[in-house]
């Protein structure tokens, strides 16, 4: 947050599958605004259906919000925008049928990048996320955290100025999601990147974050923005501070009545008959 | 070291397999020549094997199976080239897939050979009926694998390579062909090797020429070692097309 300017302005977006009335109908993000500013990295927590990916997708131009607007850079999102913005999913969006290298390249490919540079890049990226040695393998070969290790390389190595992260971590295990936490702090505070990253861990959003926007349960939208003001890159003593915890507590209790509110819904949501 | 236990327990099971084809065309041997089993029913091997090398030596085969693979080759062309269209086409929309796949697997499991008779009245005796018989039989398997490895491919490896700007032309070129090309290709595989089996198979039932109609004709002539070297030539030719495919599939599927 050195400039302060907008990088992606989000105004009264909606978003709901199937029309009111329909057994499927689901209001998944209400009335929702939001600025995120140029270089910061801002985390999206809530309870599960609360709407955070559908945001993020739609910040990305995979999904077109039901009303409102989003724009990045000044520009509206109609559709994918891979110059400016990268994502790093879930898990297993490396494609298994190339090596690491090859799906690094793949996606400067379809971004267009010219053919000289593709390699160069693609290096520079995967040894910059610690891969230098496992560029000839497939993804099967690799473990999960160096998985997602990858498709971190192959979204850096798009050079956009935004990056989204959908629980980026999500299927990982407790120690390797606290190590790929601390070196993603690490390399993002060289690059002036936009992040917005999701997660449904507390202690991942306050580690990482320099806002966390804390969703309510369905029909999803911002319920409070909380600060960490702390520098980047982020000491793994960090943790044991007073400061993390408060933050972390604040942002438990916050949380802790939409996670009961959303899991009464979904109970309520498919009676039986 | 269990590396080496791999190869001595293959290596094991290698020399079990080929005693046992001894062992089989030994007790073939001694039931022809002092068991007195007839040889008319069942020739001795020996003279399987001269008449085998007369077959070969003369060049007698040729005609028949020319006839045989060119049969293969027509009926083999036209069901890739339908199987993959069509299922491909189908694969592209939901709809088409819940109306089209289990239709098909419907008809997959009918018993197409049933309607040979039917073939030959309209397609006639000769190489026609056994075309049209094989290109139905082998559409089958090709057409459903098809639909299987375009229509099912990971929504996440779309919206990825859709993120990251890929064009139709590069997400048909570098995702949905590779991630459809293994299910697709074992499609090619099975339609192969039914339609070799059917057109054999026809030609032993109706037909003028070909290597199934030449075993019908010796046996039929009583000549039953020369038939029976007939049917050793059809097995060494068969096995070697499937084992053809079959490397070119797992070559096809590394990459």
């Amino acid at each position: 947050m050195k400039t302060g300017d907008v990088a992606i302005r989000v105004r009264d977006v909606s978003h709901q599958f199937g029309e009111p009335g329909e057994a499927q109908f689901v209001q998944a993000l209400q009335h929702t605004s939001l600025d995120i500013t140029r270089g910061e990295l801002l985390c999206l927590i809530g309870p599960s259906g609360c709407g955070k990916s559908t945001l993020l997708n739609m910040i990305g131009g995979l999904l077109t919000p039901t009303t409102g607007t989003v724009e990045v850079g000044g520009k509206p999102v109609r559709a994918p925008l891979p110059r400016d913005i990268a994502f790093v999913f879930q898990e297993n969006a490396l494609f298994p049928w190339c090596t690491i290298i090859e799906n690094v390249k793949l996606g400067m490919v379809f971004q267009g990048v010219p053919k000289a540079e593709q390699e160069p890049r693609a290096r520079k990226a995967l040894e910059a996320v610690g891969l230098k040695d496992f560029m000839g393998h497939y993804p099967a070969q690799l473990s999960g955290g160096m998985r997602q290790r990858a498709a971190l390389a192959r979204a850096l190595s798009l050079e956009t100025g935004t990056l989204l992260m959908d629980e980026p971590f999500g299927a990982l295990d407790e120690q390797t999601r606290m190590i790929l936490g601390e070196d993603l702090s690490v390399l993002l505070s060289t690059t002036e990147k936009t992040i917005v990253f999701v997660t449904h861990s507390l202690g991942e959003a306050v580690f990482l974050a320099d806002r966390v926007a804390v969703f309510s349960a369905r029909p999803g939208r911002i319920k409070e923005i909380i600060e960490v003001d702390e520098p980047h890159p982020r000491k793994p003593s960090f943790v044991t501070t007073e400061k993390f915890s408060r933050l972390r507590n604040t942002l438990y209790e916050l949380l802790h009545e939409e996670i009961r509110k959303a899991i009464e819904q979904a109970a309520t949501a498919s009676p039986h008959p | 070291m269990s590396a080496r236990q791999d190869r001595r327990d293959k290596i094991a099971s290698r020399a079990v397999q080929i005693g046992f084809v001894v062992a089989l065309i030994g007790l073939w041997y001694f039931g022809t020549a002092y068991w007195g089993i007839s040889r008319i029913l069942l020739p001795n091997p020996v003279n399987v094997w001269h008449e085998l090398k007369d077959v070969i030596g003369s060049g007698e085969f040729l005609p028949d199976l020319r006839v045989t693979l060119t049969e293969l080759a027509v009926a083999f062309a036209i069901s890739c080239t339908a199987g993959v269209t069509l299922g491909y086409l189908i694969s592209r929309s939901p709809y088409l897939i819940k109306v089209f796949e289990p239709l098909l697997a419907g008809f997959y499991s009918v018993p197409i050979i049933l309607f040979l008779p039917l073939y030959v009245l309209f397609f006639g005796l000769g190489p026609g009926s056994k075309i049209a018989l094989g290109t139905t039989i082998s559409f089958f398997p090709i057409v459903l694998n098809t639909i299987a490895g375009f229509g099912y491919v990971e929504k996440i490896f779309i919206t990825a390579a859709r993120s990251m700007g890929a064009s139709d032309f590069q997400m048909f070129r570098y995702v949905l062909l590779p991630a459809a090309l293994p299910v697709m290709l074992t499609g090619l595989r099975i339609g192969f090797t039914v339609a070799l089996l059917s057109i054999l198979g026809s030609e032993t039932i109706a037909s003028l020429e070909g290597l199934g109609h030449r075993i019908v004709h010796l046996a039929e002539a009583m000549e039953t070692a020369r038939m029976f070297a007939y049917i050793a030539f059809a097995v060494v030719i068969a096995a070697t097309l499937n084992s053809i495919v079959s490397s070119l599939e797992r070559r096809a599927k590394r990459r």
